[in-house]
């Protein structure tokens, strides 16, 4: 797909591989709607693309929020027009630090499916009908290892992603024949906060760059050779398997 | 006939009415078997705009309606006085004397300024608000909902007026012949080798509550249809295919677009008015909802089938309990739709004419 000139949502933009994709797609071109809980938090990033003569929109809304899924699109529509390539990057962790499955209270475990889950499954709803009928579109959705494998104390986040794998699967199915894209990404290990907060240990000189792994998603969404239905990996090395 | 007064449940629903002018028959089906009166090289084209919520409020006194958002950045709106949509439209009292320059605040950050009165109507007026961008859409979302009337009793929620394949919000009451169309049956459609397509069109008020007001609708409404979906139904066209019109706002924007004799693509503002007499140059099949005699719907299908025909249609269709307005059911009107074939059918059409 071509990214310049391309209608684009992207949620969970206001920090770390969400802002490094935003700031990536507008430099190729991109019209973005940026999309975060803290409004303030977007601003700086919106900024930026602006000086840098892109153009992004700032709309304050929380993914896991049902009510909020309509107005965001609806905003998004008419800001940029209908939104060829969403991007669903928002992400809960849950309480940190990160507990065992039966130190998990279900409130939490039920907040962490919303965001990760639910949210992303209605913002597509609303969305990829239009490109369903217009026959163009991308749906990408960032998951984590933890989707694959069963890591002690990653409960609800590592259920959530698993479960987003396949709802990416599932609308590569349904929506393959009307010309609408979908796959997941599992970015690898990043130094972001999201990452700080979930393993405070780890060597930062290990981990990569989101600038760097948001070059890469850029290439795969311009990339016309990814399967739809795909799950892929960056590993820390930069091949994708 | 009996309006629907609330959204369809889930699993319930809608009925059809096939109408057949090359017949002169009709018969009753379900929005299910809609797939099966297309055929390869048709082309099925939907309105995309979004609903807007486009009731705003500035105090217990005054209701703004948002009819047109206009090229200068103004906006076209309907005032109504002390009430809300359970108050009948035409019931509610006179708003509040405006003057130019006044402030209107709506809460939720937006506030507009009033720019322009209708001469000889105190409920017309333009307002442009005072946020920009990403600011005012945010705003303009928390601040209003969406318009109802009085025959719909409980509040409507922004996804009750949403078609499926909605995307920009550029309408102001639901283009509701397209809100019993799931996505089952629109890949139905396409399977049998009929073209999907969209435009997009800022469908407006269907009523002001003031007669006079009323005779102006509908005001110029802009619809947009790309270069690319022209091509596309130029080629069905040309091929033999039938252009079937979802919606009376699709009708008009594709006769609009073909005035000059050939389907052009473009953004444009129009005020065609159709009905009997009118040629139409694109369309040639309708699904809409039902509409009685007397509305300037009903006088848009006469473009598309006899009078008599669609009265006697419209009068069966009430007896059978048919329902009316945006949550109510569809009706078909396409030359050839019935299959003379079909023998159970046709014993419905004899005892139906």
């Amino acid at each position: 797909m071509d990214i310049s000139g391309t209608a684009t949502m992207i949620t969970g933009a206001s920090r770390g591989l969400g802002q490094a994709l935003a700031l990536e797609l507008a430099r190729q071109g991109a019209r973005l709607v940026l999309v975060s809980r803290h409004l303030a938090g977007l601003q700086p990033v919106v900024r930026r693309i602006r000086e840098a003569g892109g153009e992004a929109h700032a709309l304050e809304a929380d993914i896991g929020a049902k009510d909020e899924v309509y107005p965001l699109a609806g905003a998004a529509a008419a800001l940029v027009g209908p939104i060829d390539l969403l991007i669903h990057n928002a992400s809960e962790l849950g309480p940190t630090p990160l507990r065992l499955l039966l130190d998990t209270e279900c409130e939490d475990f039920e907040r962490v499916l919303a965001v990760n889950l639910l949210g992303p499954f209605r913002l597509s709803r609303v969305i990829a009908g239009s490109m369903a009928l217009r026959e163009r579109g991308t749906i990408v959705h960032v998951s984590s290892d933890a989707s694959v494998n069963a890591y002690s104390h990653w409960g609800a986040y590592s259920v959530s992603k698993a479960a987003l794998d396949h709802l990416s699967r599932l609308w590569a199915a349904e929506l393959g024949e009307r010309g609408v894209r979908s796959f997941s990404v599992d970015p690898g290990e990043m130094d972001t906060e999201m990452h700080r907060a979930a393993l405070p240990d780890a060597n930062p000189a290990t981990l990569l760059q989101p600038s760097v792994v948001a070059s890469r998603i850029a290439a795969l969404i311009r990339a016309n050779t990814v399967e739809s239905g795909a799950r892929l990996e960056l590993n820390s090395a930069g091949a994708q398997s | 006939m009996k309006a629907a007064s609330q959204p369809r449940a889930r699993d319930e629903q809608e009925r059809l009415l096939v109408i057949d002018p090359a017949r002169d028959a009709f018969a009753d089906y379900q929005i299910d078997a809609l797939p099966q009166f297309f055929r390869q090289g048709d082309a099925l084209v939907l309105n995309d705009a979004a609903t807007l919520p486009a009731s705003l409020r500035a105090g217990p006194d005054l209701e703004l309606r948002l009819m047109s958002e206009l090229e200068d950045g103004t906006w076209l709106a309907l005032c109504l006085g002390r009430g809300d949509y359970r108050i009948p439209t035409e019931e509610r009292g006179a708003p509040p004397q405006l003057a130019l320059g006044d402030e209107l605040c709506f809460g939720h950050g937006l506030s507009a300024r009033v720019r322009w009165l209708d001469p000889s109507s105190s409920r017309l007026l333009r307002i442009e608000f005072e946020q920009r961008g990403g600011q005012l859409w945010q705003a303009l979302y928390r601040a209003a909902a969406p318009i109802q009337y009085a025959y719909v009793p409980a509040p409507l929620a922004l996804w009750d007026v949403q078609n499926a394949y909605a995307a920009r919000p550029w309408a102001f009451e639901l283009p509701s012949a397209g809100k019993p169309l799931r996505f089952e049956t629109l890949f139905r459609i396409a399977a049998r080798g009929v073209t999907l397509a969209s435009l997009t069109h800022a469908a407006g008020l269907s009523s002001t509550g003031d007669p006079t007001l009323d005779a102006r609708l509908p005001v110029a409404e802009r619809y947009e249809l790309s270069h690319e979906t022209a091509t596309r139904l130029r080629a069905a066209q040309a091929n033999g295919g039938r252009i079937i019109a979802v919606g009376t706002s699709v009708t008009r924007a594709l006769e609009a677009a073909s005035a000059s004799g050939v389907l052009r693509g473009g953004m444009q503002r129009t005020e065609l008015l159709l009905g009997a007499g009118s040629r139409l140059r694109t369309c040639a099949g309708l699904l809409t909802g039902l509409h009685e005699p007397g509305t300037s719907h009903f006088s848009l299908l006469e473009a598309y089938a006899p009078r008599p025909l669609l009265e006697r249609a419209i009068h069966h269709a009430q007896r059978q309990g048919y329902l009316q307005h945006e949550f109510g059911d569809s009706c078909l009107i396409l030359k050839g739709s019935l299959n003379v074939g079909d023998t159970k059918r046709a014993a419905e059409w004899r005892q139906a004419g």
